[in-house]
């Protein structure tokens, strides 16, 4: 939530010796710090489940059996000598619980303290013991999970914003600009913090008319550019995908949808935003959308987007939301080697034989070489926001104007819809039932599938690359979903946006839709609920 | 050593006697005579009258949206700020549509030049108000007279510290030339306000109209002295002063970057080996 220091505030972490890909509605350890925590979150605790607390700061005292007191700050006052620390004891405490070791704890305060100096590293690192130790003695359950030792193994830490962001940095994207907004400001934040370092622009607009104007300019000049923002933010950024339509200038646009209208739910979660990514700019242009479903198929998607925005000199998309931006995930390792980067834009030395360089030339796939202004020689870039010649010049002809839309869109479409992957299939080849989503849904819908496939004939379907969709020639997903039985669409979005999209683009329609527009993303209890009425 | 010629693009679609022809003209004149070659040239224009003018010309073009200017000149510079890029606009496309990214591109003063067709009216959709109308004129939609007050571009200008505050006339060429050359070669973000009678909209500020009002700023006047400029960019009326009304020598955008320290952004190649190692910080 937008609360800095006042109102609640949450964190939800789950962790297994088993891969997991989704977020949980009931948990197995409570800590509140405050009582509010407890009066909001304590119907989400499992019946085995405990609630942490320390009825001194809360003065509440509770009976029942899943409480278990722990005086956080009074701990804190007696061995760290400052109250502060009291989240350090509390933090303690669940790892003595869990009986999980203090090592990790200790190196993170040893990090995070660093330059406050060695005596409060010490403090906090003996409140953490000091926490740890209560908890271990005291709590006669503690063994109750059944967790092991972790093994000795070092693993990535990403959320969605940070992986778009490393993608970004990694396609060779040399030019950010944005205006903060949630949950869109993660990526703006990353860039900048990286800028100095990998030689990169990042630049706070002043609104967000001027970030995908700017990211636009950047992009004529020669460099690699990204822009992002939310709905309410996109919304501004219209008029300027419109002008990197007819100028086909390639950019790369993070579009991070919160719950709208308006304001809406700002630091909440939804999925209502795609078609309006997808209508989104007045006329006709080509565009790709792609919506990761994990951080890791952020990154890849950020480095396919900006390799496709500069082969056919189109604006394209990642589509995520705040659920996927802000989670953060574990992974073995991002495999660099499959990263792509091929440099489409011509300089001096690219243009040796061509006399007469004309921006938009017309060509058989409709894509004209991309010159870099003042680095192609005496060949001039002439670019125009109105229809325009070969050159570049306005122009007001209809024989021209035909040529123009068949060039920038129609040549280029069957060219870029066979850059487009099929949709991922997880589960059983020949399923009955079909689970279909997009997005961040990816997670919950593999643990659900792989929870129901014992007793189903059972598949997800799951596209992270939206627009255009694939074609059918290697694998016919539409064919797949005629065969089922039952094929559910389900989407964080009142209205079926993907649903819609799939039938308008290829006729099929979904047995059944589940929806959720509650702001929050589905969890694996609310899903599975949800389903128990099909399957 | 390049000629105004060599700046001449296509045949202009302007209504005949428009002062924009002297507006481009001269600047073609300008940058010849600073030796400038068209491909060393970005024109970023909107849209509007005057916006049309880089197809008049012969350098690089970025005709991009109304109002839109600058932040695509800006971003231009960040990326390449070898180019000497020139934003032409007009009144309502940089002090209406685009009235907040003039407001922040002084702010950020990025080493470009700007140079504002300013004719006191909408030329493009035929007659409207614009920001710089004079309160009472009648105008197709506003046929009770204008209800605002018009803006102050230089007083506003100055008011934010804007490296180069500065104004001329198209009627008289041979002093906007020297001011545009100025504009052009000086270090930061540069405003030249060019006074251009609408022939066919503006029956009040025609040429005559301005003719008996302009006149240059004294030889002895200091464009260093913000105050005094700002008490100058005020007058107005009777007697309307042209001439370069202020300058500073703050730090350019360009200057402040670490990216583009060294060579422009647009020369420095890009390998994923040299940033590969960054997914460590990640573990």
């Amino acid at each position: 939530m937008s609360r800095v220091r006042g109102g609640h505030n949450y964190y939800q972490i789950r962790f297994s010796d088993q891969k997991i890909s989704a977020s949980r509605e009931m948990v197995d350890i409570l800590l509140a710090l405050d009582l509010n925590t407890i009066e909001i979150h304590k119907k989400n605790v499992r019946k085995e489940g405990f609630i942490l607390y320390d009825s001194e700061t809360l003065k509440k005292k509770f009976d029942e059996p899943e409480f278990i007191d722990i005086p956080f700050k009074k701990i804190a006052l007696d061995v760290g000598k400052n109250s502060i620390m009291a989240n350090v004891v509390a933090t303690g405490a669940v790892l003595g619980l869990l009986d999980l070791g203090l090592e990790v704890l200790k190196d993170i305060l040893r990090k995070d303290f660093r330059e406050k100096g060695e005596e409060i590293i010490q403090k906090n690192i003996a409140c953490s013991e000091a926490g740890y130790n209560h908890a271990l003695t005291n709590c006669a359950r503690c063994e109750a999970f059944g967790i092991r030792e972790p093994e000795e193994r070092k693993l990535m830490l990403i959320n969605g914003v940070q992986a778009i962001g490393m993608g970004a940095l990694m396609s060779g994207c040399k030019f950010y600009s944005g205006y903060p907004m949630t949950p869109s400001t993660g990526i703006l934040e990353y860039l900048a913090s990286r800028a100095e370092d990998y030689g990169l622009v990042v630049e706070q607009a002043e609104d967000e008319i001027a970030a995908i104007n700017m990211a636009i300019g950047a992009s004529f000049a020669g460099v690699r550019a990204m822009t992002g923002s939310s709905g309410g933010g996109f919304a501004l950024m219209v008029e300027g995908l419109s002008l990197a339509g007819i100028t086909e200038t390639p950019i790369v646009i993070a579009e991070m949808q919160r719950p709208g209208p308006a304001t809406g739910l700002p630091t909440r979660t939804e999925q209502a935003d795609l078609l309006f990514v997808l209508h989104a700019g007045h006329g006709e242009f080509p565009r790709v959308i792609f919506e990761p479903g994990t951080p890791k198929q952020a990154f890849y998607l950020t480095n396919r987007a900006f390799e496709l925005a500069e082969k056919y000199q189109i604006p394209v998309f990642i589509q995520s939301d705040q659920y996927l931006g802000d989670t953060e995930w574990t992974f073995e390792n991002f495999d660099i080697e499959h990263l792509i980067y091929n440099d489409y834009r011509m300089r001096e030395k690219d243009l040796e034989g061509v006399e007469n360089y004309k921006r938009y030339k017309y060509s058989d796939t409709g894509i004209s070489l991309l010159a870099v202004p003042g680095e192609a020689g005496k060949h001039l870039v002439v670019v125009d926001s109105d229809e325009h010649d070969e050159e570049g010049h306005i122009i007001e002809d209809s024989e021209t104007r035909i040529k123009m839309v068949q060039k920038r869109l129609l040549k280029k479409l069957p060219l870029i819809k066979k850059e487009i992957e099929a949709p991922l299939l997880y589960g059983d080849p020949s399923p009955k039932i079909v689970l279909v989503g997009h997005g961040s849904t990816y997670g919950v819908l593999k643990e659900v599938v792989d929870t129901f496939s014992k007793d189903h004939k059972l598949a997800m379907m799951h596209f992270s690359q939206i627009y255009p969709l694939s074609e059918r020639d290697r694998f016919d997903y539409i064919e797949l979903l005629e065969k089922a039985d039952i094929t559910i669409c389900i989407e964080n979005n009142a209205s079926g946006q993907f649903a819609k999209l799939i039938k308008a683009e290829t006729g099929f329609e979904f047995s059944h839709q589940i929806s959720k527009y509650d702001g929050r993303p589905f969890t694996i209890e609310t899903l599975k609920e949800e389903l128990h009425a099909y399957i | 050593m390049p000629t105004s010629e060599d700046y001449k693009g296509q045949v202009p679609a302007w209504c005949p006697g428009c002062g924009n022809f002297q507006i481009l003209s001269t600047i073609q004149r300008a940058l010849s005579e600073l030796g400038i070659e068209p491909w060393e040239v970005l024109l970023v224009s909107g849209i509007g009258q005057g916006a049309k003018l880089p197809h008049y010309m012969k350098c690089h073009t970025f005709n991009g949206l109304h109002g839109r200017t600058l932040p695509v000149a800006t971003a231009a510079k960040l990326a390449n700020h070898s180019l000497h890029i020139i934003a032409i606009a007009g009144d309502g496309d940089c002090y209406g549509e685009g009235g907040n990214h003039f407001l922040h591109t002084i702010r950020r003063n990025p080493n470009i030049t700007l140079f504002v067709h300013n004719n006191q009216i909408y030329g493009l959709t035929k007659g409207q108000a614009s920001p710089t109308t004079a309160k009472g004129t009648q105008t197709k939609i506003q046929p009770y007279g204008v209800l605002t007050e018009p803006m102050n571009p230089l007083s506003m200008a100055i008011s934010q510290d804007c490296s180069f505050v500065a104004r001329g006339f198209a009627g008289d060429p041979e002093h906007l030339k020297e001011l545009m050359k100025a504009a052009i070669t000086h270090k930061g973000f540069s405003l030249l306000d060019i006074l251009q009678p609408c022939v066919t909209f503006n029956k009040v500020n025609t040429f005559k109209w301005y003719r008996d009002r302009v006149y240059t700023l004294e030889d002895e006047y200091d464009p260093y002295n913000r105050i005094k400029a700002f008490e100058r960019s005020l007058e107005w009326g009777d007697k309307i002063p042209n001439g370069i009304f202020y300058k500073n020598e703050r730090e350019i955008l360009e200057e402040g970057v670490p990216a583009i320290m060294e060579k422009p952004l647009v020369k420095q190649k890009f390998s994923i080996e040299e940033v590969k190692h960054e997914i460590e910080k990640f573990y």
